[in-house]
């Protein structure tokens, strides 16, 4: 159980940007638990539930290893220590935050934050391009307008949107397929 | 804070709830954090999220830390303790069941497909999500040419996205921006 909260802490704190990375260096070539394969197909699996996907990743994962005891190991290795260091940068940003120079420095760091969120956008963006898969992009188009134009709540969009891009890929497939 | 009578509770049942719709990841949820916290309970500013933003990608660990920074403004630790496990314990018990009835290998052909479906989703949430944090960030030129480049760089190189964030840092503290 300290094993596995010491490994998942460990991969957590070195996750700049994201964690998924380095939990498959961690986990598959390091401390080899995992094929690359099997790795796969669990991340797949927390990729369609809702919440976090790393988090999910870590219960499940801890699931398969220890049970509930592992499950809750990983999960706290991976939110545990990341958790004590932003709350003390949250402290520091109430009592500094004010400070013109910081004002500047986190004005400067959230431009290049929006970059890499654009650089994620256009890397997921390429494959329907080259597939050029209509129907997705028409889905992603509308959704961006739904939340980022509109500003409508997400729970209403998605109620609407998750039957639809599930009907389209189903009736694609079935076409592909015949 | 407008005059919330209980902020732990309103912070427990907004990311509960959230957590379930999470689809795509924290980093799609953020304009669904923007409304609830800038527009709807008033948590903050739309410069404080912004900040906010900047700080929970500048620290290591999972992106959903921004909910914990989210929950230390509302009210301190307690908050922020109860923001975090909100968002992470209802659908990580759900992952602990799915996971558990499907065993090792599934087989189905369901996963792949719903995931299949949800691609497209989590890619405009997450454009919706760049673009609320930019109305914000990004006011003049030389900030929206900066994103630019950060993209460009972050794409086309396997630079460590920390760099990029700290050269941002750099060139704000500078007064460029």
């Amino acid at each position: 159980m300290i094993t596995l909260f010491l490994a998942f802490a460990k991969m957590s704190l070195a996750g700049f940007g994201g964690v998924l990375a380095f939990a498959r260096r961690g986990i598959v070539e390091e401390h080899r638990w995992m094929t690359q394969d099997e790795f796969n197909e669990t991340f797949a699996l927390c990729h369609f539930l809702p919440g976090p996907n790393i988090v999910n990743f870590s219960v499940v994962f801890g699931q398969r290893f220890g049970g509930v005891a592992g499950a809750f190991a990983a999960f706290a290795g991976l939110v545990g220590p990341p958790m004590m260091l932003v709350m003390m940068l949250a402290v520091l940003y109430a009592h500094f935050g004010q400070l013109e120079m910081l004002r500047r420095i986190l004005a400067g760091i959230s431009c290049g934050a929006v970059g890499l969120l654009l650089a994620v956008v256009v890397k997921m963006l390429m494959p329907l391009l080259k597939r050029r898969d209509i129907a997705g992009m028409v889905v992603t188009i509308a959704v961006f307008v739904a939340i980022g134009l509109l500003r409508l709540p997400l729970q209403a969009v998605l109620l609407v949107a998750v039957p639809l891009s599930l009907g389209i890929t189903f009736v694609m497939r079935r076409r592909t397929h015949a | 804070m407008n005059g919330e009578s209980n902020p732990i509770g309103s912070l427990v049942s907004t990311f509960g709830l959230m957590s379930l719709f999470a689809v795509g990841g924290a980093n799609a949820a953020i304009p669904e954090m923007h409304r609830i916290a800038v527009d709807v309970q008033h948590w903050m500013t739309d410069r404080q999220f912004a900040d906010i933003y900047a700080i929970s990608q500048l620290s290591p660990g999972p992106n959903v830390l921004i909910v914990t920074l989210i929950g230390y403004a509302v009210s301190g630790f307690a908050g922020a303790l109860a923001a975090t496990l909100a968002m992470c314990v209802p659908t990580a018990a759900l992952a602990y069941f799915v996971s558990r009835l499907l065993g090792r290998s599934t087989g189905s052909r369901w996963p792949s497909m719903i995931q299949a479906a949800l691609v497209p989703l989590s890619i405009g949430l997450m454009a919706a999500s760049a673009l609320v944090v930019a109305q914000t960030a990004d006011r003049t030129w030389a900030a929206v040419l900066l994103t630019l480049a950060v993209a460009a760089l972050a794409y086309g190189t396997r630079l460590n996205p920390l760099w990029l964030l700290l050269a941002g840092g750099v060139l704000g503290f500078a007064g460029v921006l």
